[in-house]
């Protein structure tokens, strides 16, 4: 609690031991009024002086004011317990108003500290701490176990394990080492690490993600204008029914004057709109804070919004639906083993740097023994003739089996299929293509089961390739062989086909498709993780690459709406049945009292299990 | 120029609104968005008169919540 809520929470104790106290005095008449008039004062001075400074600053419609009249009334018509209860029980209100607020700010900045506090730097064998902002590019940093990383850069020295969960919600560390890029924002978990830093601050990871999530909250959703625009002619409304009902009925029907301004007095206490001015911000607010902590960071709640409304979601391929790398997908082994068959390409192939004896390599784990090779040759444009443990290796393409005469047969698997002889004998192949991401068809169905009518996949790649990932993933519809511009055109047509309401998200990498990223409703853009490309262009970043994080970001959006909606229509529907039951004298003070501050309080604990986006992860 | 500063002890969400609206009156003011959530105003206006524009919305949030200060 701050000082300041201390202070209220101090007065509201006093004010309120006055209050029983002077329940229990028998006194009538004036004497009675001057009694109540103490905890009234202990508790409403500062309202009363606020109203009264803000007249002059022609503010006329604000709580203070309405807050004042009302209790001032409740005093003029006789209910002197009612005026200071009324009072006690709005300054609880606000307190406890304030705490929710703060503590729910401070939870979702929480989520979002991410800011690293210093930099460790070498200077004459020692180390010294400085600010993250004045290192330059091309210092480097040392980061110990336990720390912060400050700052984009590469590995220069060590290997560790770094936790990326700030940034991705991924709880499983990342092995970094020499000549690994490392990201800002990460924990170092184990060894330290020497890092060669590549931006500065400004342009950093962290410093990116932290605009962009502060920023968040100036692009407001609909529903938060909707609020705004309503609150500013509720409250005349309000107060001018409260006149007409103080005034009309004793005039015209003869009704009580004490009784009618009564009435009038309870349309005055719940005439203040914050319960729907500050619940619905804090539901959207809480939206974004849950949706960073899995990873996805939404640029505003308009697009939380519209994220709910998904009836299409376009997909590129490569480095989106596909993980962008070479892999090598089947090894078809002839008349020896699987690890036999890798084993002979990966040390044939040992002095080549091309991308496909790469993968090769890699998936053979093992050290290579570079004593078993011999005579390595390379035919160009066709493969590699090597001498391994003592036997003739061929590895290569189609070409090349010909050329040595062997009998070899192609693949059923789609990819780059490279063919081994042994001896001039066939012993098989291995096949490389790039690897679709483990959780492409879970997101597929996911999308589904959230009501996503159509999913379409584009890729420049040829229509074999295209197909083969399209069909296996379950995809609605597939365009293949599709250069950067037909790809916009494509999303434009696919734009026209949804319904007026809906909306299409397109979901690439960043890499080229800025263009169809911003023409679509939502843009999605995914692996974050170092391309400001994608930060740029996109209305949400997936900080990991993984495209089943999609459906989540549907699930946060289609929660927060659903609190949203529930706190529109909670405020709105106690306050006409309060102000119905008000006017025909059923309801009292107490109860308008409540339909002012507990409402707004209810609305803010509604609005916090928006922050709660643990269960949409699930599965 | 755009430009954001923190806005203290902001207690009020609809005063925040009121704030909002008002600063975007003023003139030479582009654009101005106040976030209750982060207790940022953020402000686009014209560089010359940036200085001046900046005391009249403190003026602005002063006269609807007399305890507010932009950090500045």
């Amino acid at each position: 609690m701050s000082k300041k809520q201390k202070k209220i929470l101090l007065r509201i104790i006093i004010s309120a031991v006055l209050l029983i106290g002077v329940y229990f005095i028998p006194l009538e008449g004036y004497l009675k009024l001057l009694l109540f008039l103490i905890p009234y004062a202990v508790i409403g001075w500062d309202i009363l002086w606020r109203a009264v400074r803000n007249i002059t600053h022609g503010q006329i419609f604000d709580e203070n004011f309405l807050m004042s009249v009302a209790t001032i009334g409740a005093f003029c018509i006789g209910e002197y317990p009612e005026a200071v209860f009324v009072m006690l029980f709005y300054q609880v209100g606000e307190l406890f108003q304030s705490y929710a607020v703060g503590k729910s700010r401070k939870s979702i900045a929480s989520l979002m500290d991410i800011r690293p506090d210093y930099a460790n730097i070498e200077e004459n064998g020692e180390l010294k701490q400085v600010d993250p902002d004045e290192v330059k590019i091309g210092d480097t940093i040392i980061v110990k176990a336990g720390e912060r990383i400050p700052l984009d850069g590469i590995v220069s020295e060590g290997t560790s394990m770094v936790n990326t969960s700030a940034l991705t919600g991924e709880s499983v560390p990342r092995k970094v080492t020499v000549n690994d890029d490392v990201i800002s924002g990460c924990v170092n978990e184990e060894g330290v690490l020497k890092v060669q830093v590549t931006k500065e601050f400004g342009e950093s990871t962290v410093a990116k993600i932290l605009e962009l999530v502060e920023n968040s909250a100036s692009k407001k959703a609909k529903a938060e204008n909707f609020i705004t625009k309503f609150a500013k002619y509720y409250t005349p409304c309000v107060v001018i029914g409260a006149v007409l009902l103080a005034i009309i009925p004793p005039l015209l029907f003869s009704g009580l004057w004490s009784e009618w301004i009564n009435r009038a007095l309870i349309f005055l206490v719940i005439s203040c709109p914050c319960a729907l001015v500050i619940s619905v911000p804090m539901s959207f607010f809480g939206g974004i804070g849950g949706a960073s902590k899995c990873g996805i960071l939404v640029k505003g709640g308009n697009y939380l919004e519209a994220l709910a409304k998904t009836e299409i979601v376009v997909f590129d391929k490569t480095g989106t639906l596909t993980k962008g790398v070479f892999n090598v997908t089947a090894v078809h082994p002839e008349n020896c083993t699987e690890s036999q068959l890798v084993e002979y390409a990966a040390m044939a192939e040992n002095y080549s740097n091309h991308p496909i004896a790469k993968s090769i390599k890699e998936a053979y784990v093992k050290n290579i023994d570079q004593s078993r090779i011999k005579d390595t040759q390379e035919v160009s444009g066709k493969g590699v003739n090597a001498v391994i443990d003592g036997q003739n290796v061929s590895v290569g393409n189609d070409k090349l089996m010909e050329s040595l005469g062997v009998n070899w047969h192609p693949c059923h698997k789609i990819g780059t299929t490279v063919h081994i002889a042994v001896n001039n004998v066939y012993a098989g192949h291995i096949v490389i293509s790039d690897e679709v991401k483990k959780d492409s068809q879970q997101a597929i169905k996911n999308l589904k089961k959230e009501g996503v009518k159509k999913t379409v996949m584009l890729t420049g790649d040829s229509n074999a390739v295209g197909k083969a990932v399209g069909e296996s993933l379950g995809l609605d519809e597939i365009h293949t062989e599709l250069m950067p511009a037909d790809k916009v055109n494509c999303v434009e047509k696919l734009i026209n086909e949804k319904s007026e309401k809906g909306t299409l998200a397109f979901v690439g990498d960043g890499i080229n498709d800025a263009p169809v990223l911003s023409r679509a409703d939502i843009g999605i853009a995914m692996g974050a993780m170092g391309s400001d490309a994608a930060i740029e262009a996109a209305d949400i970043v997936l900080m990991d690459d993984k495209p089943s994080k999609i459906p989540v970001a549907i699930r946060i959006a289609k929660g927060t709406l659903k609190i949203v909606k529930q706190n529109i229509a909670f405020a709105l529907g106690v306050k006409a049945v309060v102000l119905v039951l008000g006017a025909l004298g059923i309801a009292n003070m107490w109860l308008a009292v409540f339909a002012d501050v507990g409402v707004a309080v209810i609305a803010i604990i509604n609005a916090m299990r928006a922050l709660n986006t643990n269960k949409y992860l699930s599965n | 120029m755009k430009k954001t500063f923190k806005l203290i002890d902001l207690d009020c969400a609809n005063c925040a609104a009121k704030m909002e609206n008002g600063i975007k009156k003023l003139d030479g003011v582009i654009d101005a968005k106040i976030s209750f959530m982060t207790q940022k105003l953020t402000i686009e206006a014209e560089d010359e008169s940036f200085d001046k524009i900046m005391k009249q919305a403190q003026k602005v949030c002063k006269k609807i919540e007399p305890d507010c200060v932009i950090d500045m």
